[in-house]
């Protein structure tokens, strides 16, 4: 549908904000070969974040924006925390309710949409943090998993609770030093990857967002999956900076820091049978081939 | 698409789409022998529900099981049973924001448990219809009739309507869609029975043909944007999220909170129509009163007639809507009552404190009788503390 629903009535058009004007012009709604590379070339779905100055979450926040197959069709579902500040900012309707039922609220709301647009694709994506995601809403992120609801949760891991001062989450890394665990946490990272495959998974990604390519990869894919198959999952490793005592020019050196080879954020990525006999589908290239050999 | 322009034709279940007033006023009734868990099953059967989301807790799970039966037999769109009852009422928001007609059960521990969202129904401007057969909240576990459950969501912003009888039941399922969806209201309702004396007991019920249907809900007669673009997104949110710290993001948190009252008040003039007023009175120029709501009104009137008998007169003033509560309407109905009994259910009191601040002269209020922890409370027990008091004031009121 692209613009359709977000053109404006020329009787009043110079009265609309200009961001809306830009949204109208240059937004990127229906382009089908959308991605991170729009960034800068086109008007954003996110209209300026109010983040930290470098913070790896924002350009995070721009990339999964930016790489949403459809955001015409797409409702997003947040929680509170750092993204929440941002969300009222971003151009695609999304939802804030409580902290840590972001799963639960996405999976009320996918099931309203299909019923309510049988002939159409609504996508549903969520966006939370890893308390949101791991600690407090745990139940309801697997949950959702084990239902086979149809939508992407994204998680920004940055390894502490940050919208609310670094404290100890689930997702720190044993022996980390933070507030609420003052004499460095006591247990692993939770290996919420390892969880959602056999929690009923389709895609499972685990990367930092130092490498644009691959987060747009990973992000079409997910979403694309959800639709037709189930549920998918995908952590990306936003550091905080404030809190683990970096300055702002050195969120990406973290992040590249941390995706090496046996570390914690290396890239890995698992797709299902059934997901990949998807993807197998509507891959362009296998389209061709098989449209020479017919 | 307005609603109303839906009336004549058939939903995907191939009920007629009925007018509202003529389902409720004008339709031909049958009569049923039915529990109230039943009565669930018949009104929503009528009630074009787009989603329920079920959790089994004693005594609403014969009730929510049975709307899964609609769902199977396709009176409703979309139903699973979800995992608690935080996630319940987070899932049935879900549906809401995305435009459905929600429907959704609870009881007791479970509404406590779903408690944080009932704030967030409100500011966000959801219409979920929210059935609480209502039972025990203490320690230790208790599953039997208690309303003190009532009295602790009383401040969430919901409206609030307490169903004496089977009948009320059907009715108050009903008509509340209506009244919670109109675009000045647009707010959750909590419809509350006494669980088992209402959910679990038989009783006479009238109901219309199951050929017809009220409208479906139109999500864009809504104060707000649905969230399903079909309208357009840019720089907004749902709720009026404003975290900053300036007296602008204050104003506007502390007017939102005033609009929603605002509206739950504004629901009056819907409720009025529809329920025949927000309370009902029976020889209400008594100078001894009874005044309370939900099945404790039931045991009052056999109480006056007990009390007939020996030629002791009394009225009842029965309340049907906690929220917006019926402050002028209980004034006028009370204002030649010289004693004001409001017995109740729960150990609290907590409807005896509504009505001492909504009269002048609440000395007048007797607190009591209570009965809580599932205790019955025969009509001898109102009779006893009525003539106990009398006892005692004899000479205030013959005097």
């Amino acid at each position: 549908m692209g613009k359709e629903k977000i053109k404006i009535n020329p009787e009043f058009y110079d009265i609309m904000p200009v961001e809306y004007q830009e949204l109208v012009e240059e937004g990127t709604y229906g382009k089908e070969d959308r991605g991170w590379k729009d960034v800068g070339e086109s008007k954003e779905l996110i209209e300026e974040h109010s983040l930290c100055a470098g913070c790896p979450e924002s350009i995070a926040f721009r990339y999964v924006l930016a790489c949403l197959p459809a955001p015409e069709d797409t409702i997003m579902v947040g929680s509170t925390g750092c993204t929440s500040l941002v969300f009222p900012h971003v151009a695609v309707h999304n939802i804030h309710s409580l902290f840590g039922n972001q799963n639960a609220v996405a999976s009320g709301l996918k099931r309203a949409l299909s019923y309510r647009f049988p002939d159409k694709v609504k996508d549903v994506v969520v966006l939370a943090g890893d308390g949101a995601t791991v600690d407090i809403g745990l139940d309801m992120t697997l949950q959702s998993w084990f239902r086979q609801e149809k939508f992407t949760t994204i998680c920004f891991d940055n390894e502490l609770y940050a919208n609310t001062g670094g404290q100890s989450s689930g997702l720190m890394q044993k022996g980390f030093v933070a507030k609420m665990a003052p004499a460095g946490k006591k247990f692993d990272k939770v290996n919420l990857p390892e969880i959602a495959k056999v929690s009923g998974c389709h895609y499972v990604a685990k990367m930092t967002v130092s490498k644009p390519n691959r987060v747009e990869k990973a992000i079409r894919q997910a979403i694309l999956i959800a639709r037709e198959v189930g549920p998918t999952y995908i952590q990306l490793y936003t550091p905080c900076i404030l809190e683990i005592g970096k300055q702002m020019m050195e969120g990406l050196q973290e992040m590249r820091d941390s995706e090496g080879p046996n570390k914690r954020f290396e890239f890995e990525e698992y797709i299902s049978e059934e997901a990949k006999a998807y993807l197998e589908t509507i891959d362009p290239k296998k389209k061709k081939k098989k449209a020479i050999t017919a | 698409m307005d609603s109303k322009s839906l009336i004549g034709t058939y939903n995907k279940k191939g009920q007629k789409i009925v007018d509202p007033d003529y389902l409720f006023f004008e339709a031909p009734r049958e009569r049923h022998f039915m529990t109230g868990s039943e009565v669930v099953r018949e009104a929503i059967k009528r009630a074009n529900v787009d989603v329920s989301i079920a959790y089994p807790i004693t005594p609403q799970s014969e009730a929510a099981a049975m709307v899964g039966d609609l769902y199977v037999e396709g009176y409703v769109g979309e139903y699973f049973r979800g995992e608690n009852e935080f996630a319940v009422m987070s899932e049935c928001a879900g549906a809401s924001f995305g435009g459905a007609r929600v429907f959704t059960t609870t009881s007791g521990p479970g509404t406590l448990r779903a408690y944080e969202n009932f704030p967030m129904w409100v500011g966000s401007r959801l219409p979920i219809m929210l059935n609480m057969m209502v039972r025990g909240v203490n320690s230790p576990l208790s599953i039997q009739p208690d309303t003190l459950e009532i009295g602790l969501i009383i401040d969430t912003g919901m409206l609030i309507w307490h169903a004496e009888s089977a009948q009320e039941f059907f009715d108050f399922l009903l008509k509340g869609f209506l009244v919670a969806e109109e675009p000045d209201v647009h707010l959750p309702i909590a419809v509350c029975i006494d669980g088992f004396f209402v959910s679990h007991t038989k009783d006479d019920v009238l109901i219309p043909s199951a050929d017809f249907v009220i409208p479906p809900y139109n999500p864009y007669r809504n104060p707000m944007p649905a969230m399903d673009m079909e309208s357009p997104p840019v720089r907004m949110m749902r709720d009026p999220f404003v975290m900053k710290s300036n007296y602008i993001s204050y104003a506007t948190q502390a007017s939102w909170q005033q609009e929603t009252r605002a509206a739950c008040e504004r629901s009056r003039k819907h409720t009025i129509r529809l329920l025949g007023g927000l309370i009902e009175e029976d020889n209400s120029d008594a100078e001894i009163l009874i005044v309370s709501s939900g099945t404790a009104v039931a045991q009052g009137r056999e109480a006056k007639r007990l009390l007939a008998e020996e030629g002791i007169k009394v009225g009842i003033v029965k309340i049907k809507t906690i929220r917006p509560f019926p402050y002028e309407e209980v004034r006028q109905a009370t204002k030649n009552a010289k004693i004001i009994f409001v017995p109740e259910f729960n150990v609290a009191g907590w409807m005896a404190r509504e009505i001492k601040s909504t009269i002048p002269d609440n000395h007048r209020v007797i607190a009591g009788p209570h009965v809580a922890g599932g205790m019955t409370m025969p009509p001898e027990v109102i009779v006893t503390e009525i003539k106990k008091v009398l006892a005692k004031k004899k000479e205030t009121v013959h005097g």
